[in-house]
């Protein structure tokens, strides 16, 4: 297949129009398991990347009081059936900058597939970085999902990240994010996932307050269908005086689906204050009647409320 | 369909019983819902208004009844929810349900699966909500149970059901929201839908053609809405468990 064959390939798996990539004024790195396929930058924002024999090293450095108009867009896929995608990620946000990162992980026929990213994030001290992370995966459960990250936040920086699966079954998914927050800084973390069949999601996702009057919140939206098996472990320290975090988990269970979630909070300044809530059950039969009294059956109804809570 | 009032029943209860643990709520109710025509249930706080309506819709913990229900003349006693709405029986809920995420839009679509967008949006503003500031929002505790009630009655003009049941319109209503709900529902009979009200608000009330008085779980009066209103407020509201019925006050449909 050739590479503007698999560019297309992926682009459509993600319903990303190729022309957007076309404004020069759009920075974005396309990579087809260890190949880069497409890339742009913008002034200010330096993407170098070093291809590997299973992956990628990539090493993002966007300037000090640098604000990037547009999202930034990498598309990270592998078209094949099988294979290994190792990202190791290096970012870097000057001072006072603010960009928007919009990945995209795209393994529409996935039989037996690997996607494993290992990053170190700094978001240096006034700015302002937000990763959404989109998947789309084949409908097998042969994907793989190893992502882990850990994240410094400076003084008065924002690092807010979400993670959603638009489309196929989520495999095995295993999200573990450290995240270490400087005075006044915040950190948010969302993460939806619907699982089916045998799939296992598993979500670490860790905040530590080391800042006066840093703030966090971690939202885990799940649902598990059939089979599916979830465990969700989110965690706030708090560390410093004035210290603000909300732990937030909410998964909903369908036929021998499994959910556990362990929501910690472990504060050691008596000035922070750091709350949590955890809500597991079958779908909400208020809701549900409310649905099935418009006419809609049982299934279609409970998929609707899911799709809501993951939306 | 016409809004044409007509005196066949679209909706008939023969004999109705429940039972709620050790409570006996319902107790042997028959009733004649005509249709086209509005109607009104009554009665305090306990008499049983709610739990009949969830009854006839076939809510879980609302299906051991004794007696049976026909809808069109067809019984609809072994049937889901589901089907019972496909038949075209509704209910928009004294407080309606709160759904994390999902979208005004997805809600209202829910009866409606082939309305234009264009057709969302007029229920939307039909109800007194603009299309612009309320489609995209979530039907969540960001509403005021006040603009939930709409979204819900939107949701309604929208399914064009046959037979509607209100439980409470006003609850938790602006005056000025009252007397748009009120439009709505002269627009919803307008459209073939036959309206029952369970309320115990007499502004309401007197919006009914018809009224049935209930009270400890039996229909004990019905008639015109004016004469129900009148006994409603000033027998009943102070309440004196009487029967009006077993004292010969009853008067034509």
């Amino acid at each position: 297949m050739s590479d503007d064959t698999v560019k297309q390939e992926l682009y459509s798996s993600i319903g990303q129009d190729p022309h957007t990539f076309d404004n020069p004024e759009i920075a974005h790195v396309t990579i087809n398991e260890n190949k880069v396929l497409a890339s742009n930058t913008v002034p200010g924002l330096t993407v170098d990347v070093r291809e590997l024999p299973d992956g990628i090293d990539l090493r993002m450095e966007l300037e000090e009081n640098r604000v990037i108009q547009y999202p930034v867009h990498m598309c990270f896929g592998v078209i094949p059936r099988t294979g290994v995608q190792r990202i190791n990620l290096d970012v870097v946000i000057g001072k006072n900058s603010k960009i928007s990162l919009m990945a995209h992980c795209s393994f529409p026929f996935a039989v037996d597939v690997k996607h494993i990213m290992d990053a170190k994030i700094k978001v240096m001290d006034g700015a302002e970085y937000s990763y959404f992370e989109r998947h789309v995966h084949s409908e097998t459960g042969g994907v793989n999902v190893l992502p882990k990250a850990v994240v410094d936040v400076g003084r008065g920086a924002r690092f807010r990240t979400e993670f959603q699966l638009l489309k196929g079954r989520v495999g095995i998914m295993d999200i573990d994010y450290e995240t270490h927050v400087a005075e006044e800084g915040l950190v948010e973390m969302t993460a939806l996932v619907s699982g089916s069949g045998d799939d296992h999601i598993v979500l670490h996702e860790t905040a530590f307050l080391e800042g006066a009057s840093s703030r966090a919140v971690l939202t885990s939206k799940v649902a598990v269908r059939n089979n599916a098996r979830s465990e969700v472990f989110n965690k706030i320290v708090a560390l410093a005086p004035y210290a603000r975090g909300h732990v937030d988990c909410k998964e909903i269970i369908k036929d021998n689906g499994v959910a556990v979630a362990t929501p910690i909070v472990d504060v050691r300044d008596a000035h922070a204050h750091v709350t949590h809530e955890a809500a597991i059950g079958s779908v909400d039969k208020k809701q549900l009647e409310t649905l099935m009294s418009r006419g809609m059956d049982e299934d279609e109804a409970s998929e609707v409320i899911i799709q809501g809570l993951l939306s | 369909m016409t809004g044409k009032k007509t005196d066949k029943s679209i909706l008939e209860l023969r004999d109705l019983t429940l039972r709620l643990g050790d409570r006996q709520i319902l107790n042997g109710i028959t009733m004649d819902i005509w249709e086209g025509h509005v109607h009104a249930i009554v009665g305090t706080n306990g008499a049983g208004k709610s739990t009949l309506a969830s009854t006839i819709m076939g809510l879980a913990g609302y299906r051991d009844f004794g007696g049976d229900i026909l809808f069109r003349g067809e019984s609809i006693k072994r049937m889901n929810i589901d089907e019972r709405a496909r038949l075209g029986i509704t209910l928009a809920w004294q407080e309606p349900a709160r759904f994390e995420g999902l979208k005004v839009r997805d809600f209202i679509a829910a009866g409606a699966k082939n309305e234009s967008e264009a057709g969302l949006a007029h229920a939307l503003e039909t109800v007194g909500l603009r299309p612009d500031e309320f489609m995209y929002r979530a039907v969540d505790k960001t509403l005021s149970g006040g603009e939930r009630k709409k979204v819900e009655l939107a949701s309604i003009l929208l399914m064009k059901p046959g037979l509607a049941f209100l439980d409470e319109p006003d609850s938790g209503i602006d005056i000025d929201s009252i007397q748009r709900i009120f439009r709505v529902v002269k627009l919803l009979r307008g459209e073939g839908t036959t309206v029952v009200f369970i309320t115990h608000s007499k502004a309401v009330l007197e919006q009914a053609d018809h009224a049935f008085l209930l009270c400890g779980g039996r229909v004990v009066d019905q008639g015109k809405s004016a004469r129900i209103s009148k006994y409603f407020e000033n027998e009943c509201m102070p309440c004196g468990v009487r029967d009006p019925l077993a004292r010969g006050e009853t008067d034509e449909r």
